[in-house]
């Protein structure tokens, strides 16, 4: 079990000033996030884009604003657990916290600060008659292990990246392979493109153009899905799986079962401390919503600053919260 | 007046909402749509990745091609028509007046 003070979900940029503003007041910080490096989309999605509105840089590229927030904290020793997902939240007896993640990660603390940005990634799922009915049960978002469809009548559906490569792997794996898409042209990797239409030339897949999977029928486990052709005709496949691979979308995933009240996907907010209606748990960044509110990187460590004076209460109930200026004080670096 | 357009947005009965849009100030049609209180969730606020912002075009002259980065989020959508947009991606120019859009279902 992981013990620390505050757990932050979410290591962008807001979770990781978050931990400078708790490192002031002498708050340990232990950071988790469903990606395997800190940064968050800064990292993730756009690493070499420059931003012009962070208080003293006229310009910085947004993988070196996560570098420079990663020195600022490192006084303050985070620790993180990376590349977990949250899953649930525990109420303790005392008040405080214990944090599960995907795989099993406990963290035990007495402040929770949600900064998840976007919130995770979760495959987009097509308008379909019945799918949910039979996800695990022939239906998948992605491939975890291809030998699971060796030998099996499969259909993906989709046109980018992720439904050409699967389609390349797949053909020699699959007994039949099916590709629906619901254009004429593909516009993932050039090189991508060239050998789906080279494998459906020869025959090794099917290519279904032009062409959407409507509906997925079986009994107790998928059977069959029903394709309409241009518009027009439909036409009936039997399928052991079908795999609809179409990107991700952001969610709020399991934060949406801890009880917090949303609005629209967002968690609501108290302005006062960017506290939640769980005692003890703040969210602060893009994932919380307030009157006024504005998505932009200052504004969320603004929120941390707030955020950390709030908790520091909870941490420490007997101690007078007095603020402190760096330009005073310095950086004092936790043991 | 001067550096505005007029941009609509048709609801399910087919009524045609009328948005004046100013030109001068770099909004999106994403943007001029949240400003009016419509429901756009535009989670990635304008970046192309969310798809939350999606429209689809009814009228319009001419419209810039998508970028690399819309043309491959559009691909990825199960419901987008050759008519689809996001309009996060759409800049309020002279030349989208008239420009008719409906919101499509959240990715």
């Amino acid at each position: 079990m992981i013990t620390t003070d505050i757990c932050i979900v979410g290591a962008g940029p807001v979770g990781l000033f978050a931990v400078f503003e708790a490192g002031l007041l002498k708050m340990r910080c232990h950071l988790v996030d469903a990606l395997p490096a800190v940064g968050g989309q800064l990292s993730e999605i756009y690493p070499k884009k420059p931003i012009y509105d962070i208080p003293g840089f006229p310009e910085v590229l947004a993988g070196d604003l996560v570098k420079n927030l990663e020195q600022q904290i490192a006084p303050f020793h985070p620790t993180f657990t990376l590349g977990e997902r949250v899953e649930e939240l525990q109420k303790q007896e005392d008040g405080s916290f214990i944090v599960l993640t995907s795989e099993g990660t406990q963290i035990a603390c007495k402040v929770v600060v949600i900064a998840g940005g976007l919130g995770s990634f979760e495959p987009r799922k097509p308008a379909v008659e019945n799918l949910e009915q039979f996800e695990g049960k022939g239906v998948a978002y992605m491939v975890k292990d291809p030998e699971t469809f060796r030998d099996k009548k499969v259909v993906l559906a989709g046109g980018g990246d992720s439904a050409l490569d699967w389609t390349i792997f797949l053909a020699n794996v699959a007994e039949e392979l099916t590709l629906v898409h619901r254009g004429t042209t593909f516009r993932g990797a050039p090189e991508s493109a060239e050998k789906v239409l080279s494998l459906a030339e020869e025959g090794k897949i099917n290519l279904m153009l032009k062409s959407n999977v409507v509906e997925v029928q079986g009994n107790g486990k998928l059977n069959a899905v029903s394709v309409l052709v241009d518009n027009n005709a439909n036409q009936k496949l039997d399928v052991d799986y079908f795999i609809p691979l179409f990107g991700l979308v952001p969610k709020l995933g399991p934060l949406e079962n801890w009880g917090l009240e949303l609005d629209k996907n967002a968690i609501v907010v108290n302005t006062t401390d960017y506290s939640t209606n769980i005692p003890g748990v703040y969210a602060i960044g893009d994932i919380n919503t307030y009157p006024g509110k504005l998505k932009l990187i200052l504004c969320g460590f603004h929120e941390a600053a707030l955020m950390a004076q709030s908790a520091y209460n909870i941490i420490y109930p007997d101690k007078k919260f007095v603020l402190k200026y760096t330009t005073v004080n310095g950086i004092q670096e936790l043991a | 007046m001067e550096n505005t357009i007029t941009v609509y947005l048709e609801q399910e009965n087919g009524e045609r909402i009328p948005l004046e849009t100013p030109t001068d100030m770099g909004l999106s049609i994403m943007e001029v749509l949240k400003a009016n209180e419509f429901d756009v969730p535009a989670i990635c606020g304008g970046m192309a990745i969310c798809a939350t912002c999606h429209v689809e075009v009814l009228e319009s002259g001419e419209l810039p091609e998508p970028s690399d980065d819309e043309a491959y989020m559009l691909e990825s959508l199960p419901h987008a028509t050759e008519r689809s947009r996001l309009s996060c991606q759409l800049k309020a120019k002279p030349e989208l007046d008239g420009l008719v859009v409906r919101l499509m279902p959240e990715a």
